[in-house]
């Protein structure tokens, strides 16, 4: 990466970074409302253990996953809004005409996305200890769980950025906070994979990808050391980053009709 | 095109076109030249083709057809070198709210490739140069739309372009801020010799700041020159009487009707440009006392830059103004 790049990636998220930390609304909100959600699910289908075959006998250990994802998606929401309103404003057209390369751009956009994940897989994973939740992989695998949190949050964040850039509004982007709630609440969020006896319900979710994010940050939560599906989780988040990476690049050579 | 302006300050525009799908031609076909430090006012009414102009000489919006030439540079071929060379301060004050002024300075200098030092002391230097090193901290969420213009303009300095547009810069601005950005865009244009194409729909910014200026309606250059030359091409003073009688008001029409056509005028006056110049205000005076009509009061205005837009388009500048529909589209591709 040439000094140039690292520079301009270093002003862009140092500038995302700072309107992410002044920004209380956009960083509470993602941090009580899965907390609030983890405590109501705790607490009402706590039952759901005494199910055979469900992995652990702490309902808190295996539903603290959700958190994570459920943070995440506030993500798409906060690095997509966060661009639209560049784009609405003009400020986009600021930064176009200087040396500015699209790179750059994208990624300093989600350094926004990494501290916002980061404060949130640490807050979630600390009161879910407290809490009572185990931790089967030990204090290294809270640094793993943390990587993995950060690394869904950022790959889901550059979804965000494609829809603002495609769209170039920000109520366009916050109408995909639903549609990616309905990916989370067909996967296997409530109860593990195996245990869902509906056939239907059961086929989504064992093609949602939502499931497999799950099912790797359970792994450290509940089993320990998992690699395979550990590995498998990182792959997705991967895969779901590079998509998005690729189609947010897309749509910005479009929105970006500089010669 | 000559090629004595190349790779110079100067802006060389020909035959330049840009069409929206579904829309008519936001500009079409205009043809100029901006000398290297000089002042280009650039009026219109809203709509007129303005700011999509902007937005092809600074790059951000490729011509439908035509060229143009900026700081020497070709705008399509050469997009970066000609983005190199100018600094421009767009429609609407494009600033981050929740960052403060001197963040702004330090972003727009890092992305420009200063060094380290040299941002932090230009960052300064700009922002004391427009008045904001006192608000230089604080958030340009809590500045005001003057402050927000000032900021901009410094922005729009930070790597010391050569050229600089400005695109309606002092639209919603009060007085006292608008004519401190006055003097800073003369100061610029005649100490540092940066060259200004500066679009407005404000004729007195137009005939106070500008060395020539062109003016565009619906796409058309239709008159270029120095404010006193165009208005010397028109000619005709307009005067103004209103009757002590509201009653003579019809009677002091036609008495006035005799020296020229009707213009623009107050609700209890009546105007006429005079065919014959300021000779004629004697000749006036003398008409309407000899029908008796008692003159309240009496004005004679010098032809301004809205009668060359009224003899030029056939309308009057105020008023003339149509939605931005196609310039929205402009910088906002789906």
């Amino acid at each position: 990466m040439s000094g140039g790049l690292r520079n301009q990636i270093g002003q862009l998220a140092r500038r995302s970074v700072l309107r992410t930390l002044r920004q209380p609304a956009q960083i509470v909100p993602a941090i009580v409302f899965p907390m609030f959600l983890l405590a109501v699910n705790a607490g009402g289908l706590k039952d759901a253990t005494n199910l055979p075959g469900f992995p652990t006998d702490s309902y808190l250990t295996f539903i603290l996953a959700v958190p994570f994802v459920q943070g995440a998606l506030f993500s798409v929401m906060n690095s997509g809004t966060d661009l639209a309103r560049d784009i609405e404003t003009g400020f986009l057209n600021r930064l176009a005409l200087t040396p500015l390369r699209g790179a750059a751009l994208l990624s300093g956009l989600l350094a926004g996305s990494l501290v916002l994940g980061l404060v949130q897989a640490v807050v979630y994973l600390t009161v879910g200890l407290i809490a009572g939740a185990e931790l089967a992989a030990g204090a290294a695998g809270a640094l793993v769980l943390v990587a993995l949190s950060v690394t869904i949050t950022v790959a889901f964040g550059t979804i965000g950025l494609f829809a603002a850039l495609r769209f170039g509004s920000g109520e366009a982007v916050q109408g995909l906070f639903p549609v990616f709630f309905v990916f989370l609440f067909l996967s296997a969020m409530a109860l593990p994979l195996d245990l869902l006896t509906t056939d239907w319900f059961h086929a989504i979710a064992s093609v949602n990808p939502v499931t497999y994010l799950l099912e790797a940050i359970r792994s450290l939560l509940i089993e320990g050391w998992e690699l395979d599906q550990l590995a498998l989780g990182f792959a997705i988040a991967a895969a779901i980053g590079t998509i998005g990476m690729a189609a947010a690049s897309s749509a910005l050579k479009t929105r970006l009709v500089r010669t | 095109m000559s090629n004595g302006s190349q790779r110079g300050g100067g802006i060389e525009v020909e035959a330049l076109v840009r069409e929206f799908k579904n829309g008519p031609r936001a500009v079409d076909g205009i043809d100029l030249e901006v000398a290297q430090g000089e002042i280009y006012g650039f009026l219109g009414p809203n709509g007129a083709g303005k700011s999509t102009t902007v937005l092809m000489l600074t790059t951000l919006l490729p011509p439908t057809a035509g060229s143009a030439r900026v700081g020497g540079f070709d705008v399509v071929a050469e997009g970066p070198q000609v983005r190199a060379t100018i600094g421009a301060a767009l429609q609407e004050a494009a600033l981050d709210p929740l960052l403060t002024g001197r963040e702004h300075m330090r972003l727009q200098t890092a992305l420009h490739g200063l060094g380290k030092s040299e941002r932090e002391e230009r960052g300064g230097e700009l922002l004391e140069r427009v008045g904001l090193d006192y608000a230089a901290d604080r958030k340009v969420g809590g500045y005001s739309g003057g402050m927000k213009r000032r900021l901009d303009l410094a922005l729009a300095l930070a790597h010391r372009p050569r050229i600089l547009f400005l695109d309606e810069p002092t639209t919603g601005l009060d007085i006292q801020s608008r004519t401190a950005l006055w003097e800073e865009v003369s100061r610029l244009a005649a100490e540092d010799g940066v060259t200004v194409f500066l679009t407005t729909q404000y004729l007195e910014e137009a005939d106070a700041l500008a060395n020539r200026v062109g003016i565009i309606d619906h796409g058309h250059l239709v008159a270029e020159g120095t404010p006193a030359e165009l208005k010397a091409e028109i000619g005709r003073p307009t005067v103004e009487a209103v009757p002590r009688e509201e009653g003579e008001r019809e009677r002091m029409r036609a008495v006035l009707g005799r020296f020229g056509e009707q213009a623009g005028s107050s609700p209890r006056g009546v105007a006429v440009r005079l065919e014959g110049g300021e000779s004629q205000l004697a000749e006036v005076v003398r008409a309407l006392d000899a029908e008796q009509i008692a003159i309240e009061h009496l004005q004679l205005h010098a032809p301004s830059l809205d009668d060359v837009f009224l003899a030029k388009t056939g309308r009057s500048l105020e008023g003339a103004g149509e939605p931005e529909s196609g310039e929205t589209e402009a910088v906002a591709p789906a």
